[in-house]
């Protein structure tokens, strides 16, 4: 399985993000390929469908798509299953969109 | 870099709030304590602090405690931050302070402000007390284990030095022109 885990280095949370998805790779137990890329231009965000910091794709698929997404330099919001705000994403929402790569 | 050493004076302002008035950094010279914090609508941990904040807000109000908060982004790259979406923020949050837009980003220079949020407390003599982070957990409200405003408000009300008056603050840069 691959993944891509993008950050931009101006955003805090990627480290515990990036921690947050290896955990939970470890613990669904698949076999999955971290692709780590720090997104440092306006032209890499668009080329990459970075929607802000961090963006993590399964197999191409973001995680959790942002429905009017823009591309750009900047950091992710994101909103957790309790409606909470975060600038990290769910366990929940890693877990799903693995075990949806997965059974897909 | 912030330009403000602990103890130095605050740097005054004069900045239009989304209620319409116009608001003086001298209007809270009668407070016990004025925390500035410049923040903004886009970024996740200004977002994820706000309620924490309001909560401070609300908790010393009474006490003599007034926040400032203080939007210096440039709105032509992240829209979110423009006025009215400002306007629109503090209504859908229920801001219970002023919320004050730094359109020319003179004031967030002045600070040598860097990130949002970014709080700057002064005490009554209007000396800075403390600058940093709200606490030391951006993401989980119940993870907090390090309650750095509300100590150093606490302390500033009572008319003491904060036992931690630094620490590093954490969010997304301020955007500049």
């Amino acid at each position: 399985m691959r993944v891509d885990f993008l950050y931009f280095e101006d955003c805090p949370s990627h480290e515990r993000a990036l921690e947050r998805l290896r955990r939970v790779i470890s613990e669904e137990g698949v076999r999955a390929e971290i692709e780590v890329t720090e997104v440092t231009s306006e032209e890499q965000a668009r080329d990459l469908r970075f929607a802000g910091s961090p963006t993590i794709q399964v197999e191409g698929r973001d995680i959790s798509p942002p429905p009017e997404p823009h591309y750009t330099l900047t950091c992710r919001t994101y909103q957790l299953e309790n409606g909470r705000l975060s600038p990290l994403p769910s366990e929940t929402m890693i877990r799903a969109a693995i075990e949806a790569a997965t059974t897909g | 870099m912030t330009n403000l050493n602990i103890g130095d004076e605050a740097v005054p302002f004069e900045l239009p709030g989304v209620d319409g008035k116009s608001h003086s950094l001298a209007d809270y010279r009668d407070k016990k304590a004025v925390a500035v914090i410049f923040t903004c609508n886009h970024c996740p941990y200004a977002r994820a602090w706000e309620d924490r904040i309001i909560a401070i807000q609300n908790d010393y109000a009474n006490s003599g405690l007034q926040v400032l908060a203080i939007n210096a982004n440039d709105a032509e790259k992240y829209p979110d931050d423009g006025f009215p979406q400002m306007r629109r923020r503090a209504e859908e949050k229920g801001f219970s302070f002023p919320y004050l837009h730094d359109e020319t980003q003179e004031i967030a220079a002045a600070y040598g402000a860097e990130r949002t949020p970014e709080v700057f407390l002064f005490d009554s003599d209007g000396k800075l007390a403390y600058h940093g982070a709200v606490d030391d957990e951006y993401d989980d409200p119940e993870a907090v284990r390090e309650h750095y405003l509300r100590d150093a408000v606490e302390a500033v009300l009572a008319g003491r030095e904060p036992s931690v008056k630094e620490t590093r603050p954490v969010g997304c840069t301020i955007k500049w022109k």
